[in-house]
C-alpha cells in the first residue's frame, strides 16, 4: 500500500484516535501514515452489530413470550456466550443452560442472582425485569 | 517515582507493546516492525470447532504473548512475566514493579476498556497495554494503539486485567529486566532466528489449518460458503474475517505491510540476502488482502452476491496463499551471510 492510498474513511474509532499503518513512501520505503478509518472495515463491524441486535430482539421476545429467562436477554446483551458467563459467574454451564429456563430462573435465590448482576453489571431488579440502563 | 518512559503510537498493540519497553535497552533500535518480525508475528490460522462471536475463528498473527517473549529470548533479555489468582497479589505486584522504575506489559481484555468506542468493545481478551505509572489510585497507561496517554482507575485496571472468556488474561503482566545494552550483533543474530521461525510457523504445520495452507484451504472453504450458509451468514463470516484481518491499525493487510516493513528493516541490517525482495512480495500479499477485503465488503454490503463472486474471493485467497508460500520459501533457502 502506497502511502497516499491510506484509508481516510471516519470509523468511531477515529472520532477518538488515528491509527498507525505502515505504508510505502514514492522511493519504496516503509514509512507510518496514520488513517482515520477504513469503509471496508466500518462496514464489517456494522454487520458485526447488525448482527447483534436481531439476537437480542429476538432474546427480548423469548423472555416476553416466556420461552426463555432474562439471563438470555442480557447474555445477548453483553455479547456473552454460556463459556464467558461461566467464567464470570462461576457456574458451570449446565447450570446455565437450567438457568436459561423462566422456571428455574424464577426460584432462583438472590445470592445466585446477585452473581448473574454483577457479571452483566447490572442490579438484580434489572435483571428480573430485563431493564436496561445505557452505560 | 518517575518512570522513565515515552508513549509511541504503534500499528499492532503487542509489538508496539515490545518495541516501547525496549526502547531505553535498545537505545531505540527495536522498532516495532523488527519486534513484530523477531517475534515472528506474522501467521494465519483458521481454528476448527471454534467459534467467536457467533463466526469463525480466523487468526492472523500468533497467540497473544508470543511477540514479547519471542523478541526478548532471542536478544538474550531475561523476562519476567506472572499470572494471578488473586486481583491483590497482581495489584500489589503492579505496584511494586512501578516502584522499582519498571514499566510492565499487561494483557487486558477490551470489552470494559473505558477508553475505546463501544464498537470495538468485544469479549477480546489479547489487548496488550503498559502501564508506566501510578498517581495515587489512577494508573498512567500508555495503549499502543491510542495516539495518546490514558488514565485508569484501580477498578477499571483490575477489571480488565481480570477479564474472563477465552484466553483470560488473569492479571497477566510482564516486563524485561534491565542490564546490559542490546548490541547490534545481538539484533542480527534474532532478526535471522526471527525468520527461521517464522517459516516454520507458516510453511511447517501439518494438517491444513495454519500457516500458507490454511489460507489455501480458507480459500477453498468460501466458495462453499454461499450454497452452505446461505447469503446472510456468509456475509457475516467474511465481515468477522475481515475483522480479524484488520483488527486495529493494519491498513487492511493483515499485518503483512508490518512484515514487509520488518524485512525491508532487516535488509539494511543483513545485506546481501534479498530480504528487500522479499519484502515487496509481502507488500504485494497485503495489497492483495486488501482487494480480497474490498471484494468481501462488496458481499457483505449486499452488492454483489452471486456465486461467481465467492469464486472470485476463494481465489484471493488461493493466490494470496500461492504468493506467501513463494516469498516463504525463499526465505527458507537463504544462506545467510
Amino acid at each position: 500500500m502506497k502511502k497516499d492510498e491510506v484509508p481516510q474513511d471516519l470509523s468511531s474509532l477515529g472520532k477518538i484516535t488515528k491509527e498507525v499503518c505502515y505504508a510505502t513512501d514514492s522511493t519504496g520505503k516503509y514509512v507510518t501514515e496514520l488513517s482515520s478509518g477504513w469503509d471496508v472495515k466500518i462496514k464489517a463491524l456494522d454487520v458485526a452489530w447488525n448482527d447483534i441486535e436481531k439476537r437480542i430482539e429476538s432474546a427480548r421476545a423469548q423472555v416476553l413470550n416466556n420461552q426463555a429467562s432474562p439471563l438470555l436477554f442480557f447474555m445477548e446483551y453483553r455479547l456473552m456466550d454460556i463459556s464467558i458467563l461461566a467464567d464470570y459467574t462461576g457456574f458451570w454451564k449446565w447450570q446455565i443452560k437450567k438457568h436459561l429456563k423462566p422456571t428455574a430462573f424464577n426460584h432462583l435465590p438472590d445470592k445466585k442472582l446477585q452473581k448473574y448482576a454483577a457479571a452483566f453489571n447490572i442490579r438484580v431488579e434489572d435483571l428480573k425485569n430485563m431493564t436496561v440502563h445505557e452505560d | 517515582m518517575k518512570i522513565e518512559f515515552e508513549h509511541r503510537q504503534a500499528a499492532h498493540c503487542e509489538s508496539g507493546v515490545t518495541s516501547n519497553l525496549l526502547r531505553i535497552s535498545s537505545q531505540g533500535k527495536i522498532t516495532e516492525p523488527l519486534a513484530f518480525g523477531i517475534g515472528a508475528g506474522l501467521f494465519f490460522a483458521y481454528i476448527p470447532f471454534m467459534k467467536i462471536n457467533n463466526g469463525p475463528a480466523i487468526a492472523f498473527r500468533t497467540l497473544p504473548g508470543h511477540i514479547f517473549n519471542r523478541t526478548c529470548k532471542s536478544l538474550g533479555i531475561p523476562v519476567t512475566r506472572k499470572k494471578f489468582r488473586s486481583t491483590e497479589k497482581a495489584e500489589a505486584f503492579l505496584r511494586a514493579s512501578l516502584d522499582n522504575g519498571h514499566p510492565v506489559g499487561c494483557q487486558v481484555g477490551v470489552y470494559y476498556l473505558p477508553y475505546f468506542p463501544k464498537e470495538y468493545r468485544f469479549h477480546f481478551n489479547a489487548h496488550n497495554l503498559i502501564v508506566y505509572g501510578r498517581e495515587q489510585e489512577n494508573y498512567l497507561v500508555s495503549d499502543p494503539i491510542m495516539e495518546g496517554t490514558n488514565i485508569l482507575d484501580r477498578y477499571q485496571l483490575e477489571r480488565v486485567r481480570f477479564a474472563k472468556g477465552a484466553l483470560a488474561p488473569n492479571g497477566h503482566i510482564y516486563y524485561p529486566e534491565k542490564g546490559a545494552d542490546i548490541t547490534d550483533e545481538q539484533i542480527k543474530k534474532a532478526i535471522k532466528s526471527g525468520i527461521k521461525k517464522n517459516v516454520r510457523n507458516m510453511l511447517g504445520i501439518p494438517f491444513g489449518f495454519a500457516g500458507v495452507k490454511g489460507i489455501k484451504n480458507t480459500g477453498h472453504k468460501i466458495k462453499k460458503w454461499r450454497d452452505k450458509l446461505g447469503l446472510q451468514k456468509a456475509g457475516s463470516y467474511l465481515a468477522q474475517m475481515v475483522r480479524m484481518q484488520e483488527e486495529i491499525g493494519t491498513g487492511g493487510g493483515g499485518f503483512r505491510y508490518i512484515y514487509a516493513a520488518f524485512l525491508q528493516e532487516a535488509d539494511a541490517w543483513l545485506p546481501g540476502n534479498g530480504l528487500a525482495e522479499v519484502s515487496a512480495m509481502f507488500t504485494q500479499a497485503g495489497d492483495l488482502w486488501r482487494t480480497a477485503a474490498v471484494q468481501a465488503a462488496g458481499i457483505y454490503k449486499g452488492r454483489i452476491s452471486s456465486q461467481r463472486d465467492f469464486d472470485l474471493m476463494g481465489d484471493y485467497l488461493i493466490g494470496i496463499a500461492e504468493l506467501e508460500k513463494e516469498a516463504f520459501l525463499i526465505l527458507k533457502k537463504i544462506k545467510w551471510n
